[in-house]
């Protein structure tokens, strides 16, 4: 199994290892979800649903059946 | 003689290109539509010199050229396409200091068009603040290009900028990226196949059509060229994304550097509290109170200023005009009382523009989004649905056309049938008068009954539109998938010449569009009511015996006689027995039927049709309430009882009366099944639920 950006927790950082599914929205690679970039969980809404995220220097928030599709490995600091 | 420039402006979301285009034109701007959709088209002059103007066009904001929306797709129409009038001479992009990386995604991408092109690094003076500095020199000779280091918020670079425009012939054409890299074999054939055109180009039109269908183009037919499957092309153009980054990145590493130890934190400290899992919502629901404080409370003040203003108008148009002549009548109850009908708007739709204005520009919206998204999915609608249910309580239209952001197309369609839902503004007069008439005065704990009826209907309205979502949700099947990516932008303290321009532009294209079709109403209707068939409409006198009444008692009777008669009367008997359990008389009647083409006319039809009842001359002018108040059955009970009072409630409540609103449905879905289930859908509810209430309080 995997993991992806929606197993990290609040204030934890990983780096993408891959990105290529074809659910992932194409605005979403462009804004900065591409492999070898940090992503940083900043905040989740109740539920843990959306995801605030930092990626890339860019700040978005995506829905947690697409944080599930990203691919990542976890930074431990 | 002088020249002309054309200009295009481009950009992501949220980088200030609207300041720009603002500090660039002023108040010389106009907006139009893109022929055949939507879109709003915002263009403007800006003069450079004595003799060199710029014709600035502010294309939709855009993350890149792979358009995954119709505001975005306008732009990469109008740069594939040579021959629109409007291809840019030089294009502007404008970034945002703090997100350079990104924005100059879509930089690369202009630049490999070869059109000539600018960079705006907006915001500038937040450089020294956030420990960001440039190497302009080195990003200039890089990027093939001139940078601009504007800061609209100072002023700042404007002037430097308009030279630039005025001199885009010196910038260099050099592209960023060799597209062919992406895929040498493919892009390889793609050129043998198409030897005269710019393969870049082409892999554009060929992902476009994989994202939008195909489109006829004259210029470019690529429907022969044997593609790759959609997935294979997505493959690519992540690719694109990647060899473009790695491209950025290796000049931003020399070019920029960032002291993160001076970044301030105000987002975060900000966002701890503004998205709280508590007090996140609360301060929501808060500003919302006070929105609605606004637009009801504030508001009433101009707009009982307008409404007397008006009424007196059309009384002066009476005694001053030639007495009696058809012209005068025309004028003082078509006409005058018909832009009376528009013009009360004004305050509410423009309260309305200036918040939600203020809270889009200071990077609140998102928070709102990001808050409310899951609760909204539960009922089939998107975070993004918010704007345009809150938008709603102007006018379903806006409303309507604020949904283009929402990605998933079931969540966009729903939320489009049931933001008519909603109570707008033109519901609010009907609303306003009907309470008066029939909720009582009086309190509980410090809250008026009246108040508090308004306040049910408006949460009657959004319980409705939730409900309904819900419904739709469970009903409608189509493939499901999920796009959701909001960007959270910095927070910003708002622009007031920003706002200011936008409640002018919203304010205006409501009064325009609104508007022509009030007026349009209000003469059909007092035409209709001051012309009837047969003898019994021309020849009145003759059916009222002549007993021992004054002469103003028997003019009253001649007039509504008359009226009765006439064509209007006519058609609001014959729907009479339709409305007659929901407890309307015919008079009634007719402002239902004349509300189909849009509510605001109910008002200003009753008045057209009291106050060509009432031909007193000399006498006060009664307000319509009284008039209606008077209102009775032949044998003598009220028209206007808390039981049809309830009912007319309701049913302006929830039924589908705005013709504006369908067309604007029927244009956004491209299709006239969702506008007319709207309308049949919407009304159906309405009478069952009218009819119920008056049954049952009766």
């Amino acid at each position: 199994m995997h993991l992806t950006i929606a197993d990290l927790k609040k204030g934890e950082k990983g780096t993408i290892t891959d990105s290529s599914s074809e659910d992932i929205p194409l605005k979403l690679l462009e804004m900065g979800c591409l492999p070898g970039n940090t992503v940083h969980l900043l905040q989740l809404a109740p539920f843990a649903d959306p995801m605030y995220l930092n990626v890339n220097d860019s700040f978005l928030a995506i829905r947690k059946e697409t944080a599930a599709l990203i691919i990542i490995k976890k930074i431990d600091e | 003689m002088s020249k002309q420039i054309n200009v295009a402006l481009i950009g992501n979301p949220n980088t200030g290109k609207t300041s720009v285009f603002n500090a660039l034109t002023g108040l010389n701007q106009k907006v139009g539509n893109y022929p055949g959709i939507t879109v709003d088209k915002k263009q403007g002059i800006c003069k450079l010199s004595r003799r060199v103007k710029a014709h600035i066009l502010d294309l939709p904001g855009t993350y890149s050229l792979n358009a995954s929306s119709l505001d975005e797709n306008v732009v990469i129409e109008l740069l594939l396409n040579k021959n629109d009038k409007d291809y840019p001479d030089v294009a502007i992009i404008v970034s945002d200091v703090e997100n350079l990386k990104r924005n100059l995604l879509l930089f690369t991408q202009i630049k490999d068009l070869k059109i000539p092109t600018i960079l705006v690094i907006n915001m500038s003076d937040l450089m020294n603040r956030k420990g960001i500095s440039l190497d302009i020199e080195l990003l200039e000779a890089k990027l093939h290009t001139k940078i601009a280091l504007v800061s609209t918020r100072k002023n700042n670079g404007i002037q430097e900028l308009k030279q630039l425009i005025e001199n885009y012939k010196t910038i260099s054409k050099e592209t960023c990226l060799d597209t062919s890299s992406i895929d040498t074999a493919y892009f390889e054939s793609l050129q043998k196949a198409f030897p005269n055109q710019d393969v870049y180009k082409l892999w554009l039109v060929i992902t476009q059509d994989a994202n939008f269908g195909k489109i006829t183009r004259q210029e470019l037919d690529i429907s022969k060229f044997k593609t790759k499957s959609n997935q294979e092309l997505k493959r690519l153009q992540q690719k694109e994304a990647i060899k473009r980054y790695q491209f950025i990145n290796s000049i931003l590493k020399e070019g920029q550097t960032i002291d993160r130890s001076k970044a301030t934190g105000l987002r975060s400290k900000l966002d701890r509290l503004l998205i709280h899992k508590v007090w996140g919502y609360v301060i929501f629901f808060w500003i919302l109170l006070t929105i609605f404080q606004a637009i009801y409370d504030w508001a009433t003040v101009p707009m009982d200023l307008i409404d007397t203003t008006f009424a007196s108008l059309a009384e002066w148009v009476k005694n001053t005009f030639p007495n009696g002549g058809m012209v005068t009548d025309l004028v003082a109850e078509g006409i005058v009382s018909g832009i009376g009908g528009i013009v009360i708007f004004i305050p509410q739709i423009a309260f309305l523009f200036l918040f939600i204005s203020i809270l889009e520009e200071s990077g609140y919206m998102s928070r709102v989004v990001f808050l409310m998204d899951r609760i909204m999915r539960r009922f089939g609608l998107s975070g993004k649905s918010l704007v345009p249910l809150i938008s709603g309580t102007a006018c379903a239209i806006p409303a309507v056309m604020a949904t283009r952001n929402i990605e998933n197309w079931k969540e966009r369609l729903i939320t489009i049938l049931v933001v008519p839902f909603t109570t707008c503004s033109a519901r609010l007069p009907v609303y306003l008068i009907i309470i008066a008439l029939v909720i009582p005065e009086g309190s509980i704990i410090g809250l008026s009954y009246q108040a508090l009826t308004l306040m049910a209907l408006y949460l009657l309205g959004f319980g409705m539109a939730i409900f309904s979502a819900y419904i739709l949700d469970r009903v409608l099947r189509t493939r499901h998938k999920t796009f959701f990516v909001v960007e959270m932008p910095n927070y910003k303290l708002p622009l007031l010449k920003n706002v200011i321009i936008t409640v002018i532009e919203k304010t205006k294209t409501f009064v325009f569009e609104a508007g022509k079709i009030i007026l349009a109403i209000s003469i059909i209707l007092w035409v209709l009511a001051s012309y009837g068939p047969g003898d019994k409409f021309n020849n009145a006198e003759a059916y009222i015996e002549p007993t021992t009444q004054t002469s103003y008692e028997r003019n009253d009777q001649i007039a509504a006689f008359k009226l009765e008669h006439s064509y209007i009367g006519i058609i609001g008997k014959t729907i009479e027995p339709l409305i007659k359990p929901l407890g309307y008389d015919w008079k009634v009647g007719i402002g239902l039927v004349a509300s189909f083409a849009a509510r605001e006319v109910f008002v200003g039809t009753l008045a057209t049709i009291y106050s060509v009842g009432s031909a007193n001359e000399g006498e006060n002018i009664d307000t319509i309430k009284n008039k209606m108040q008077n209102e009775t059955y032949a044998d003598g009970t009220k028209v206007f009882t808390l039981a049809s009072g309830i009912s007319l409630l309701l049913f302006y409540a929830f039924a589908m009366q705005c013709m504006s609103t369908l067309a604007i449905v029927k244009r956004e879905t491209k299709s006239w099944k969702w506008p007319i289930l709207q309308l049949i859908g919407m009304t159906a509810i309405a009478y069952i639920c009218a009819l119920i209430a008056f049954q049952f309080l009766k």
